[in-house]
Parts: C-alpha cells; structure tokens; sequence
C-alpha cells in the first residue's frame, strides 16, 4: 500500500464527511466535488485512466455543477432551519455504521483479503483507448445502445417533470 | 492487508459515508448527494476488482463502471429535475415534511 | 228401492243451493224448498205404494205380509270391522214418510206467507230445508250411527230455527236450551249405541239376520246381563229411550220445549209438533225390538214399564200446567209435551201401532193448531197474549172453522174426529195392561185437562169480545189452504184406525185387516171405553165453557179458576217450578264448577306458568350478563388490541422517503449478515 493511495483516500473520505456534515449546502456540493476528484486519481492509480477521466468529464463536470444548480434553484431564502439532521438521525447513522461493519467483514473475512500465494503484485494491464473503442462497438455494443436510450429518456424526463405547469399554478 | 482489501474497504467506507448521509439529512438534494457517493463508492469497488481480478483484458469492470457513470448522470438529472418539482409544489425540500405518503 | 236416499237428499242439496245463493233471492229459496220437498213427497208416495203393493202380492200368495227392504254399504272399514249404513223401508218408514213430506209441505206451503214480510226470508228456507231433509234421513235409516248422525242435524237445525231471530235474547236463550237439553239425553242414547256395537259388532238394524235388531242379537244381548237386574238388551233400550226423552220433551227433559216458541210459528208446527219432537217416538218405535226383549207372553219388560210411566206422567204434568197458561203458543206447546207423553205411554201399553197411529194423527191437528195460531198472530198483528184476544171467530172465520175442527181432534171428541180413535187406541191398551192400572187412570185424568185447556183457550181467543187494539184482519189464502188440508186429514184419518177398519194397525203389525164393520164394535169392554172416553171430554168441554163461555175477562183480572184455588193456580202457571230447580242444581253447580275452574286455571296453572317466566326472565338476565361482559368484552378487547396494534404497525407508513430508505438498508444489512455467517460457518 502506497503513501499515494492513503493520501487519496483520506482526501476522498474527507470529502465524503464534508458533503454530509456540512449546514451549508453549496459547500455540500463542494465538498462533494472534492470527493469525487479524489475518487478520479484512485481510478487512474488503479489504471484505469479512461474511467478516470471519464469521472471528471462526467461527474465533477456535469453531476457537481447539476446538484449546485438544483440547491440554487431550491433555496429557503434565507429562513433559519430547524437543523441539518433530521429527527432520527441517529437511527440513519446506526444503520449506516452497520452497513460498514457488514461490508468490512466481508471484506475481511473474504480471498480478496488474502495475499496472493505467489507474493507478487499483479502486473498493471495495458489498456489503449483503441481497445476500449474496440470493447464498446463490439462486445458492449448492445449496453451502449440501450444506454444511448437511456440517456435520451432521462433527458426528455428531466426536462418534463422540471418543466413548469401549463396555465395553472405556479 | 491486500490493495484489493485496501481499495474495497475505502470504497466501503464512502460507501457507508454516503448511505449515512442519505439517511440522515432534511434536504432531499443531500439525499441525492449521498446517493452519488454511494454510486461512486460502487464504482471504485468494480475498478478496484477489475484491477486484482483474473482478467483484466477483458476490461469488463472498466466498462461497467463507465456505463454506471453514464445511467448515474442520468438518474441525476432526473432525480434533482423531481427534486425541483417538489420544490415547486411544496414550497419546501424538507424531507420531513414531505411525507403525504403516510399510511 | 235404491232411489229411497233421494228422499232426505233432495231437500238437502235444495238447502246446500239455497245457502249459497249470492243475494237474497226469495222466491228462488222459497221455491227450491217447496220443489225439493214436492219431489220428496211424490217419491215416499211411490215407496208407500211399493209396500203397498208388496203387501197385497204377499197376502195374494198367502205369505205373511211382511215387507222390509234395505240397502247397505260400507262407510268404513278399521282393520277387519266395518262400519256400515244404509236405508230400510218397511210399513213404519213408509207411513212416517207420508206423514213428514206431506206436512212438511204444508208447512213450507204456509211459510212463504207468515214470513212473508221477514228479511231474513232465504235463511229460514234453507234450515227449513235441512231439518226436512235430516228428518227424512232419520226415518230411513237402516243404521243406529246413520240415525244418530241425522239425529244431530235435526237438533242443531232446531237450534238454528228457534233461534232464528236471534238479535232477541229469549231466542238465543231459549235455543241454547234446546240444544244443551236434548243434548244431556244424546249423552245416554251414545252410550246404548257404543254399547250395542260392542255387544252385537253391527249398529244395521237389519241386515238378513245379521242385524242388531234381528232374533239372533236381541237373543245374545237378553243373555247378557246387566246392572240392576236388567239384560243388556234392556239396558241398552234404556238408553236409547232416554235419548229420546230429551227430543220429544218427555218429563224431566221437557223444559225445553215451552220456550222453543220464541221461533217463528211454521218453526212450531213442523219441528215442535209434528215432526222432530216425534222422532223421539219413532226412535223407540224403530227399536221396539230391544224394547220388547225378552217379553212373556201376557206380561211386559223393564224397558217397556219404564217408558210407559214416564210417558202417563208426561201426559198428565204438562196438562196440568197448559191450564195456567196465557200464550197462544204456549199453551199449544205444552199440549204437545202431554200428547207426546200419550204417545209414548201408546208405545210402552200397546205397541208400535198404537203409538205410531197418535203420533200420524196428532201430527196432523197439532200442525193445524199451530198453523192456525200463527194465522191469529199474523191476524191479530202479532199479539200473542190470549187475554189480549177475543172475538178473533167473527174477523177470521176460516181460521175459526180449521181451529175448531183441530181443537175438537186434539180433545177427542167421538167419531168423526181421528184423535178420538188414536187416543182411544192408547186407553184401550192401557186399560189392558197388565201391571196395572196406573197409567190408565192417568191418561183418562190427562185427556180431561186436554179438553178443559184446549176450551179455555179457544173461548179466550174466539169468542167474547175482542180485547186487542186493532181489528183482526183474515189470513191469505197462501195460509188458510195449508189449513184446510190439514182439517180435512184431521178427520178423514180416523177412518184407518177404527177397529171397524184397523187397517193401520194392520199396516204395522205385519198382518191382514179385515174389514169387521159394526161387528167389531162388539168386543167386549170396548163400547164401555168409548163410551166413557167421550163423556170425560164432553165434561171437561162443558166445565171449561161454564167458566170461560162467552165472558170476557180482561188481562188485568184474575183469571177464573185463579180465583177459585189460588194457590194451585199459582203454581201451575208458574210451571210447577221444574226450571227453577233445575236453575238451582244442576245449574248452579254448574256456575259454581266453572268459577273453580276458573280460579284454578288463573290462580294455580297461571301461577306456575308465571312462575316458570320468571325463571325464563332470570336466565335471561344470566345470559344478558354473560353476553355483555364476557363474549362482548373479550371481543372488544380483542378488537381494541387489534386496533391498537393496527395503529402501532401504521407508523411504519410514515411517507417519509428516508425512513422507508433506513428500512431498506436495514433489510440488506441483516440479509447480508446472514448470508456471510452462514458461508463463513
């Protein structure tokens, strides 16, 4: 385990606890976004660059800046908030920790937590773009499709159910 | 611990950061923040397996985890777009106010 | 022969018909009566004449001329017995049968004009009809149960008639009496009956020897003792005649019979004169075989003394309080309970011929009397008091006429009169008998009163002045024709009974008649007795003018006799006091045994049902109780429990997005866990 990594992995974990802890909402969508480039350098560590890059163009580049939109969009103005956490937090909180707990054991008591008989690290594997290309027009051409689909429904989706009534009430 | 124990457990972790927020936050967008940490989280855990799995030229992970991108920007667009909405209609994103759908 | 039972039938399909006749439709009713009775008539005709005719075959072949047919059937069978009925003709149902149409048809005849002016015109046709036809049906029976059950109808149609104006509450009175009094003698004559079925397994009077009237039974009941020294033919004849004790008002059952008038007159005439009261004689007659069981040569039976005293006695009571009587129709009344006794007393001396000859010829001038009082009535605007009357022969001389000639018959004037010849018949035979000679003295003391009464009441009514308000009016010719025709037979029956000619006797008794002329006059004794008959009339006409004659005493005086022996006077118009005591007895225990049912009912069975509600009202209340707080309680606990687990449950739905997402993940974490421990294990 690399010095790398941990430092990658705080900064996401910080920014995970930033994005729910915090009053401020933008500073929700800030911290958010750290977390999510945080999570880009793991996957081009883990070399995978393309999906790497993809989660910045994607994520930090589309998903942050829709999530600060919807906040300015839906903002009480200025009214003081009865509190963050809702009621039960503690409940909410609870549960998560159990989810933790489960995965960890999991994790733990699973192969992938054995060391490799051989004791090597695995070699990292070449990946082109061209063999990306390759993958999603020929195996992945189906998913790719249907995704296009997709895409095209939510657009029409999003665009619908955030549309403002006809006439009527505002 | 293995890089793959490594990986997979900080994945849990924001994992477990993002369903704490989901479910313990008022503002219905935070909700859906959590929910795109949890969605990352998942992510990770696919590329990390791709990475220290048997065959990594097959580079299914890594198109897994690039399709999941692509359906969570779209569930985003969608759920903040429901998001806004409910805004409008209920003059408030408090989830705890927002619960018609008592039995 | 087979066609006898249309005889009662017609009448009584007439008064089916009649009854169901939507509106009153009174010439219709009136004529499907008199039709149906014409009809009847002209079929007794033609079985008179068929035993008639029967009779003179027989005698041509030199056989006994004894004529006796019947026709049978099964009514029911139970098991191996069979209850059979039919009809018999012989001699006494044939003459019985002349005698009941042919009266009865007058009496209809008269009817349509006395009730000519009631509303209730069609109601009487029709129970007139019935009694005709019940009547009828009483005469032919061949079957003690067949008698019986037309027995019963003539009782409730006389009901019914005396109480046909039934809004008046002496009608309704008088008739229950009639009913509950003759009901007391069916009481016994049922017994005989039940018990003759028992004893002889046949009620058929004859049936080809095996009936209960033929020698074979009458000899197994005289082997048959009963109580009282008595065979059980004897007894069983006992019973019977006291059945008809109460139908033709002998003495302690005759209290009926006098307050019977409150019906219209035709009512009197037919059922309380001629016929129904003489059904009672006919019943005796029809059984005389049983009355007769077991008779010696010479002597009598117990059955026989028995009828026979009752009878004189009858005679001579009824007379005595017809003298103190002050209503038409009473008075007739009374003279018809003492000639019933007369009759009876003939049945019980002379046998059947005698007894049957005063009840033909009695019906004929009783029926006459009545008629002619109701004629007086109708005339003299229904005044029925005969001290209210008077003069009534110079504004209705017809009546007069018909009225004289039936009184005469009734006293017994000589010769010309057929109730000379009947009664004498009975002194006759009562001056024969040889237990005595009681009843004789009797009956020649009855027949005085007869004829003291019966001038009474005729010098009330027609001669003197008249003491009413309006001027008596005659009769239509619809009800003086009726009475001429009853006149005329009044006369002309004393010709079948003289002993010149005793052709009814013969008739009767099964044996040839022959014509003796005066020869036959001079059996010795027998001129004495006439002779001596005919001045006890003849004194009792003459002291019954001497006192009443010509005068004309007003209702508010004392009568004449009244003023001679007052007390005597007293109480024989006060009927010798025989519904009192009865009233005081029998009735008032009666009244008394009711009141202690009637407590008994309330007061102890009441008491025990009420007693037993309770009860029932206590467990009620019990189950009430349980009800309501144990099954109720435990119910609605269990529902309150259920109700409030429901809303327990109804938080989970709290539509709060987050909570049903912690849900969700809760799910997942514990399904995880247990997929990982159980792979881990």
């Amino acid at each position: 385990m690399t010095v790398v990594f941990w430092i990658l992995a705080a900064v996401t974990v910080a920014g995970g606890l930033a994005a729910v802890m915090l009053k401020n909402t933008v500073h929700c969508a800030l911290a958010l976004t750290t977390a999510f480039a945080g999570l880009a350098l793991l996957f081009m560590q883990l070399d995978a660059q393309f999906v790497g890059f993809a989660q910045i163009l994607v994520y930090i580049g589309a998903v942050a800046i829709l999530v600060v939109f919807a906040i300015l969009l839906t903002r009480e103005s200025e009214q003081p908030e009865k509190g963050v956490f809702s009621r039960t937090w503690l409940a909410g909180l609870a549960i998560a920790a159990a989810v933790f707990a489960v995965l960890a054991w999991a994790v733990l008591n699973s192969r992938a937590a054995l060391p490799d008989a051989v004791g090597l690290p695995k070699p990292a594997p070449e990946v082109t773009v061209a063999q990306i290309g390759d993958a999603l027009m020929g195996r992945y051409v189906l998913p790719l499709e249907i995704l296009a689909l997709l895409l095209t429904a939510a657009m029409i989706g999003a665009v619908l159910v955030a549309m403002h009534e006809k006439g009527g009430r505002k | 611990m293995t890089p793959l124990a490594g990986y997979l457990l900080v994945a849990a972790l924001v994992f477990a950061i993002g369903l704490a927020g989901a479910l313990t936050r008022r503002n219905a967008i935070l909700v859906l923040i959590g929910i795109e940490l949890m969605l990352n989280a998942a992510n990770l855990n696919l590329v990390a397996f791709w990475r220290y799995g048997p065959h990594p030229e097959a580079l299914t992970g890594m198109m897994f985890a690039v399709f999941s991108i692509a359906v969570a920007a779209a569930e985003a667009a969608v759920g903040l777009g429901l998001v806004i909405a409910i805004y409008r209609h209920a003059r408030t994103a408090d989830l705890d106010e927002i619960n018609r759908m008592k039995g | 022969m087979r066609w006898l039972w249309l005889i009662p039938a017609l009448p009584i399909v007439a008064s089916g018909i009649i009854a169901l006749l939507k509106q009153p439709r009174r010439r219709l009713s009136a004529g499907l009566a008199i039709a149906a009775l014409s009809f009847s008539l002209l079929l007794s005709l033609a079985a008179f004449a068929h035993v008639i005719d029967t009779r003179a075959l027989l005698l041509h072949f030199g056989f006994n001329p004894a004529v006796r047919e019947t026709v049978d059937f099964t009514w029911l069978t139970f098991g191996t017995s069979t209850v059979q009925l039919g009809w018999v003709l012989d001699p006494l149902a044939a003459v019985m049968l002349m005698m009941v149409t042919f009266v009865g048809l007058l009496i209809f005849i008269y009817s349509v004009g006395y009730m000519a002016h009631d509303e209730n015109y069609t109601r009487f046709f029709c129970f007139l009809s019935l009694f005709a036809g019940a009547m009828l049906g009483v005469v032919i029976s061949n079957s003690l149960l067949l008698l019986f059950m037309c027995w019963e109808i003539v009782g409730l149609t006389s009901y019914l008639l005396i109480g046909f104006w039934y809004q008046k509450p002496s009608a309704a009175a008088a008739a229950k009496k009639a009913f509950i009094t003759t009901r007391f003698g069916d009481v016994f004559f049922l017994l005989g009956i039940v018990w003759l079925f028992a004893q002889t397994g046949t009620l058929l009077f004859y049936n080809q020897g095996a009936g209960s009237l033929e020698p074979l039974a009458i000899g197994m009941l005289l082997q048959t003792p009963a109580k009282l020294g008595l065979s059980a033919a004897g007894a069983i004849g006992l019973l019977i005649f006291a059945g008809a004790v109460g139908k033709s008002g002998q003495l302690p059952l005759h209290v009926w019979l006098p307050d019977a008038m409150e019906g219209p007159t035709p009512v009197s005439a037919l059922i309380h004169a001629a016929t129904m009261v003489a059904a009672g004689v006919y019943l005796v007659a029809r059984v005389y075989p049983l009355m007769t069981a077991g008779v010696l040569p010479g002597g009598t039976t117990t059955s026989l003394t028995v009828i026979t005293w009752v009878g004189a006695s009858t005679a001579v009571f009824a007379a005595l309080i017809a003298v103190a009587q002050n209503d038409i129709k009473r008075i007739l009344a009374y003279s018809t309970v003492s000639q019933l006794g007369y009759m009876m007393a003939g049945l019980g001396l002379g046998g059947v011929a005698v007894g049957m000859f005063h009840l033909i010829t009695h019906a004929f001038f009783k029926a006459l009397l009545f008629l002619g009082a109701g004629s007086v009535i109708h005339g003299s605007h229904e005044e029925q008091d005969v001290r209210n009357m008077g003069g009534i022969r110079k504004y209705m001389p017809v009546t007069f006429v018909v009225y004289a000639v039936g009184m005469l018959a009734l006293c017994g004037v000589p010769i010309f009169f057929s109730g000379f010849w009947s009664k004498d018949a009975i002194l006759e035979s009562a001056h024969k008998w040889h237990a005595g000679q009681g009843p004789f003295y009797l009956l020649v003391f009855g027949a005085l009163l007869t004829a003291f009464y019966m001038t009474r009441q005729v010098s009330y009514v027609f001669f003197g002045d008249n003491r009413g308000h309006d001027h008596p009016h005659e009769s239509p010719r619809v009800m003086t024709a009726p009475l001429a025709i009853l006149a005329f037979f009044a006369i002309a029956l004393g010709v079948v009974g003289t002993p010149a000619w005793p052709w009814f006797r013969s008739f009767l008794t099964d044996t040839h008649a022959n014509f003796g002329g005066l020869d036959s006059f001079k059996e010795p004794g027998l001129l004495t007795l006439m002779l001596l008959s005919s001045m006890v009339v003849l004194f009792g006409i003459g002291l019954g003018w001497m006192l009443y004659g010509n005068k004309s005493p007003r209702a508010e005086e004392p009568d004449a006799l009244e003023k001679a022996i007052p007390p005597v006077w007293r109480a024989l118009r006060d009927r010798l006091y025989v519904d009192e005591l009865y009233g005081a007895t029998i009735i008032a225990f009666y009244y008394w045994w009711a009141r202690v049912a009637d407590w008994l009912d309330r007061r102890v069975w009441g008491g025990i049902v009420a007693a037993i509600m309770w009860l029932f009202g206590l467990w009620a209340q019990l189950n009430r109780f349980i009800d309501m707080n144990f099954v109720d309680g435990a119910f609605d606990k269990g529902c309150e429990e259920l109700s409030g687990g429901g809303g327990l449950m109804a938080r989970v739905q709290s539509g709060r997005v987050q909570n049903y997402l912690r849900l969700l993940a809760l799910g997942v974490v514990i399904l995880a866990a247990i997929l990982i421990w159980s792979s881990h294990g």
